[in-house]
């Protein structure tokens, strides 16, 4: 019993690991992806944790989350920022 | 058809057939992964064996740091060469300063970054029996680093480079320190002296701990120190 | 020996997406967050095979350990990696004008 109890949870956070993933590669907003990879790397925690993996799953949670994301962020401002002299369209202010 | 979820976009030849690659190499390798025959772990028992003398009760810390220690190492050495290519290649972006710096995020970053930096400390000290280590204890490091450089403080501009240059270097010159002073003691690179890996490793774990957060914070500041404070500190 | 098919074949799915990604799309941040993604795949395959459900022995440590070097050395490249886009995108727009209105564009696919 307890065994197909862990296996519906391991089936619901892998649909839900792909789901984030397919949305995260597809969609047009490059914002929304990295929010998305955020969330993604917090369910991969999740994942290591279910698989006896605490090391992993501390180190995935502070890296996912606190890093990765944050890089990604300052990389898209950093893209998106108006150069010298010109004004750039900020692609940030339509959303 | 369109596997990326955008519906309106159609595919053309090469995706198509890049498509048709890539799901053939899936099933390949899902075929492979389904027919290889479930076996017990072979490294386990060896691991458990020699657990004992490893200094450590942590059999992931075991690996990391005695077993497999020259991983570790060359792995901390691949960390500084990312600081090494960041600091190559672009100066720091700072955004304009003058901007004033809210109470509220003000007051989170006191209160957050000690504690931060009391978690990350305790994740190092936590290695040697439960999970934790270096690497986890570097990573939240590295989250205050990214906490306090979001703010903008005006205080970060006049850290002086050198001491950023010593805190870089001093978890991979503490581990290779103490690969060399085992290579004199026992012989071998990272054998540890029997008794002396409890300690070793854990002054280790510290050094790269602090190396590893600083690593990651200035990966994040993304670039050298701007030139005016090299010109400031470093007449 | 269910749950280590389970995460295995989900590792090789998001590995095949996350390639697939990697080929399609033009905008370097997508194409690095298509390596992260392919790289998640290959730590979860790793660790799925080292799976042993509670009661049944002890875990093996080594891919553990693998994976956790992984982890950190693929962010520290992920930065460095976003460094270069970054720095690829500004000396392209600064010498190619004719690149600027490419840039705005969040994202765009090759035909």
């Amino acid at each position: 019993m307890s065994y197909f109890i862990f296996t519906i949870f391991d089936i619901v956070l892998v649909l839900s690991m792909v789901w984030i993933a397919w949305h995260l590669l597809g969609t047009e907003d490059i914002f929304k992806a990295v929010v998305l990879f955020i969330s993604f790397g917090l369910l991969m925690a999740l994942a290591w944790v279910r698989m006896r993996a605490p090391d992993v799953a501390l180190a995935e949670a502070a890296l996912g989350a606190g890093l990765t994301g944050p890089l990604f962020l300052s990389a898209l401002r950093r893209m998106n920022r108006p150069r010298k002299g010109e004004r750039r369209l900020d692609s940030d202010e339509k959303r | 058809m369109s596997r990326t979820g955008k519906s309106h976009k159609r595919l053309d030849g090469f995706q198509r057939l890049l498509l048709l690659l890539v799901i053939c190499m899936v099933m390949l390798l899902g075929y492979i992964i389904w027919s290889t025959p479930g076996s017990k772990p072979v490294l386990t028992d060896a691991v458990a064996q020699m657990q004992e003398y490893s200094g450590v009760e942590s059999p992931v810390t075991a690996v990391l740091l005695n077993f497999r220690g020259y991983d570790t190492l060359l792995e901390v050495m691949v960390l500084l060469l990312a600081v090494i290519g960041t600091w190559s290649l672009t100066e720091a972006f700072f955004p304009v300063q003058g901007s004033e710096i809210s109470p509220v995020q003000m007051g989170a970053v006191r209160l957050l970054a000690p504690v931060m930096c009391l978690v990350a400390a305790y994740l190092v000290w936590q290695g040697s029996h439960l999970a934790g280590g270096a690497f986890q204890g570097g990573a939240i490091l590295g989250a205050a680093g990214v906490l306090v450089l979001v703010t903008e403080l005006p205080g970060l501009r006049t850290i002086p480079v050198l001491s950023l240059r010593i805190g870089l270097v001093l978890g991979p010159l503490l581990f290779t320190g103490t690969a060399l002073f085992c290579l004199f003691i026992t012989g071998d690179l990272l054998g540890y002296p029997k008794g002396a890996g409890g300690w070793m490793i854990l002054l280790v774990e510290t050094g790269c701990a602090v190396s590893i957060g600083l690593t990651l914070a200035l990966l994040f500041a993304g670039g050298r120190p701007d030139k005016e404070s090299i010109w400031k500190n470093n007449p | 020996m269910i749950t280590t098919l389970i995460y295995s074949l989900t590792g090789l799915i998001l590995f095949g997406m996350g390639f697939f990604t990697l080929i399609i799309h033009s905008h370097p941040l997508r194409k690095i967050l298509a390596v992260n993604v392919m790289s998640t795949g290959v730590f979860l395959i790793l660790v799925a095979t080292a799976y042993i459900p509670l009661g049944e022995g002890e875990i093996d440590p080594v891919p553990h350990a693998m994976v956790l070097t992984g982890i950190v050395v693929s962010v520290s490249v992920t930065a460095l990696a976003l460094i270069l886009a970054c720095r690829i995108q500004e000396t392209s727009n600064s010498s190619l004008p004719g690149r600027k209105q490419q840039g705005e564009v969040p994202e765009e696919s090759i035909g």
